[in-house]
């Protein structure tokens, strides 16, 4: 990631903490505020990390995935269908049902990931319209689930959503978490805890092992890395697989992790801005989490605005209007887009099918 | 020689049987994959169905009978079907030029704010009141230029930053949605004493688009968004915009080397497609709902994707896929009555059709065709 745009990741997450303590600043101390802010803004952002890695892992092969989207919405609903049916169903303790809740969510994501792949590589799909199909699918097959399991009669419930195994818990990370004040940033979910360390892992896997040199050799040129006897093909499954995978745990963080329920449509377009995410940072794993941390800051601070609502100036008003703060990310990845803040290359032959 | 041998064996006049059934192959090679794709469809829908425990049986004859089986089901069928069509026109327009919008649910929803102010709104604003024969134009201007003016932004943002339009017309979703939220909690809430609803007032009686029979809700916007596929397919084919759109959407370079104006081109084709949507959207107010309700478009711009996929681009076909569109929608209301199976499968199998004609080599492969267009390209990277 350049300097120039390092600089811009930090100056917008550091005015939109300031804004946040400004607001909060007649109730709660300041620093109380930034700390609350930074834990509130690594915690939101997992899914967009863990969609952005996604992306990351398909386009270095070549593969545009803009069903990440759906991924995440269809993880979302069978890691909590997943976890209800093991707690509810098969008498699983919490912890236990939980874990099965995330394992399916993987899986569920893994396998669209697997219907990707098989689109854009075997039958040649172009890669944007396959990943609005699964985009479809993700919705027309969560909504039609919800509604038959659990709020039909005739379901397996008998139209009574089971008491969910709640969400995951706070880790308590021994040392960090004990330092004072920030100590609280350091305690999370563990789906965040493994966004982070998986943006390290997959930048040592991209950079610096075989398997992700000739991954990125299919992306940028696919003939060449052809002639010296590496199967794209292949490659490009796994690539899409994996990625499928990874939007898989971002799903599960909306109804395992956040809140324990599930909505239609309840990812809301964190797909999308992901996507956004991978474009700033560069098609590189630490350059898309430092994009998702400007997007989980501009998301934190309307959730802090909401708290601190009737100490905003009667001339602010409208920012008490929920609808206009939860414009910010969207505005904000436009803004992105647009490459004001410096232009970023994608791989050579993302997007392209390959028909050698 | 073999040549004139043949011409001798079939005098002038005379199609031989080679060129009937070449002709006949033309006519029906297009709708082979689509209708294909639409019964595989049908038949993993029944799948689903019976997995879940229904009698798929039952559930497509409800669909049928809801879709098809009284005056009052077909009337319904015409009006599901006119905001698909508007909607996959509009998207269909920005795929002839090489343009993803998958901004259609956005435009949709500003195109009915627009209007329903338009409604309650312009008489106040001009003095008193408006005879209809002004009125109803106005009022559905006012949502296709609202609708336009919001397709275009993607549009000037690609022209001039290189920003994809994918992702640009999906976050103005999200901004239109929230604007309108907004707007209709705030500055155009009804102010009817007790309201909690987030909507407009009603729209004016001279802002009203009239339905044919009193009992049926059915009405002129149906055969107005006919006539506008028309005249969409017309402009498309035989004058010169419609020609600068297609040649810019099949190759950008060889339009900008025939001297065409491309920058030009890709706002107005946005900008095209955007009213087309936003009229969509204004006509489910003017002659439906009479006011804008908050959540009223059920993904109307999502399916529109598939409505335009389906109908080839084209816009005799974007009828065709609207009307099945239309009516497999209304059918799922009875289908649901009749048979306890959620409406929800409809998605599921309107996803299965957009993926079988999408993935057209699946198809030929399941049935064994042979041959085939030219696979679909619209995308060439985030490059543009």
């Amino acid at each position: 990631m350049g300097s120039r745009r390092l600089a811009f990741v930090t100056l917008i997450v550091a005015v939109l903490v300031g804004a946040a303590a400004l607001a909060g600043a007649p109730r709660v101390a300041a620093a109380d505020v930034v700390v609350s802010m930074i834990a509130t803004t690594l915690a939101v952002a997992t899914p967009l990390t863990l969609g952005a890695l996604s992306g990351v892992m398909c386009e270095r092969a070549g593969v545009v995935n803009l069903g990440i989207e759906g991924m995440m919405l269809s993880s979302a609903f069978f890691g909590w269908a997943g976890a209800l049916y093991a707690s509810a169903a098969w008498g699983l303790p919490p912890g236990a049902s939980l874990a099965f809740g995330v394992a399916m969510a993987i899986v569920s994501g893994g396998l669209l990931g697997l219907a990707h792949a098989a689109l854009s590589v075997t039958f040649r799909v172009d890669q944007i319209i396959g990943g609005t199909v699964i985009n479809l699918l993700a919705v027309g097959l969560t909504g039609f689930l919800n509604r038959q399991l659990f709020f039909e009669r005739t379901g397996p419930f008998g139209g009574v959503v089971p008491r969910s195994p709640g969400v995951l818990p706070r880790l308590h990370l021994p040392g960090l978490a004990d330092l004072p004040v920030v100590g609280r940033i350091f305690e999370q979910q563990p789906i965040t805890l493994t966004a982070i360390l998986l943006v390290v892992v997959a930048h040592l896997a991209l950079f610096r092992t075989r398997w992700g040199l000739r991954v990125r050799a299919v992306g940028e040129h696919p003939r060449a890395a052809a002639t010296v006897g590496i199967d794209v093909r292949r490659l490009r499954y796994e690539s899409v697989i994996l990625g499928g995978c990874l939007a898989g745990l971002g799903g599960a963080y909306f109804t395992l992790e956040s809140v324990p329920s599930f909505e239609p449509l309840m990812t809301n377009g964190r797909g999308f801005i992901a996507l956004a995410a991978m474009i700033f940072g560069n098609w590189t794993p630490t350059g898309a989490f430092a994009a998702a941390l400007v997007f989980g800051a501009a998301q934190a601070l309307q959730i802090n605005l909401q708290l601190f609502r009737d100490q905003i100036p009667p001339s602010w008003s409208f920012l008490q209007h929920s609808s206009i703060v939860g414009l910010l990310p969207y505005l904000l990845t436009m803004l992105i887009l647009t490459g004001v803040i410096g232009k970023t290359t994608p791989p050579a032959a993302d997007g392209k099918p390959y028909d050698g | 020689m073999q040549g004139a041998l043949r011409s001798g064996k079939f005098p002038d006049g005379h199609a031989s049987v080679s060129e009937t059934s070449a002709r006949v192959r033309r006519l029906v090679e297009p709708l082979t994959v689509p209708v294909l794709s639409v019964l595989t469809a049908l038949l993993v829908g029944a799948g689903v169905i019976a997995a879940a425990g229904g009698d798929p049986l039952a559930a497509y004859a409800g669909l049928l009978e809801g879709a098809f089986g009284s005056a009052r089901a077909l009337s319904e069928t015409a009006v599901w079907t006119t905001p698909y069509l508007l909607a996959g026109l509009g998207v269909a327009c920005a795929f002839q030029g090489g343009l993803f919008n998958i901004g259609a649910e956005g435009q949709l929803a500003l195109g009915a704010v627009a209007a329903a102010w338009a409604g309650y709104g312009l008489p106040a604003l001009l003095g008193g009141t408006l005879p209809a024969a002004l009125h109803v134009p106005l009022t559905l201007l006012c949502g296709a230029t609202a609708g336009a003016a919001w397709a275009a932004i993607p549009g000037w943002l690609k022209t001039r930053t290189g920003a994809h339009e994918v992702i640009n017309t999906i976050m103005l979703n999200y901004v239109a949605l929230n604007a309108v939220s907004y707007l209709l909690n705030g500055p155009l809430k009804d102010p009817t004493p007790g309201n909690v609803i987030a909507r407009t007032p009603l729209i004016a009686e001279s802002a009203r688009i009239p339905v044919f029979v009193d009992t049926l809700r059915v009405h002129w916007g149906f055969p107005l968004a006919l006539a506008l596929a028309a005249l969409v397919g017309w402009g498309l084919e035989r004058t010169t915009l419609g020609f600068a759109i297609r040649t810019v959407g099949a190759s950008p370079d060889a339009a900008r080397a025939a001297g065409m104006n491309v920058q030009r081109t890709v706002v107005l084709t946005m900008a095209m497609s955007g009213a087309l949507v936003g009229l969509g959207g204004a006509i489910e107010v003017t002659a439906l709902n009479h006011r804008h309700e908050l959540g009223f478009s059920q993904g109307y711009g999502f399916d529109a994707i598939a409505v335009a996929l389906l109908g080839r681009n084209h816009p005799g076909g974007v009828v065709l896929s609207a009307l099945l569109f239309g009516a497999m929608r209304n059918g799922a209301t009875r289908m649901q009555y009749l048979t306890q199976i959620p409406a929800d499968v409809i998605s599921v199998i309107q996803a299965l059709i957009l993926l079988f004609v999408a993935a057209d080599g699946l198809v030929r492969r399941l049935y064994r065709l042979r041959g085939g267009a030219a696979p679909l390209t619209l995308t060439r990277g985030w490059g543009g």
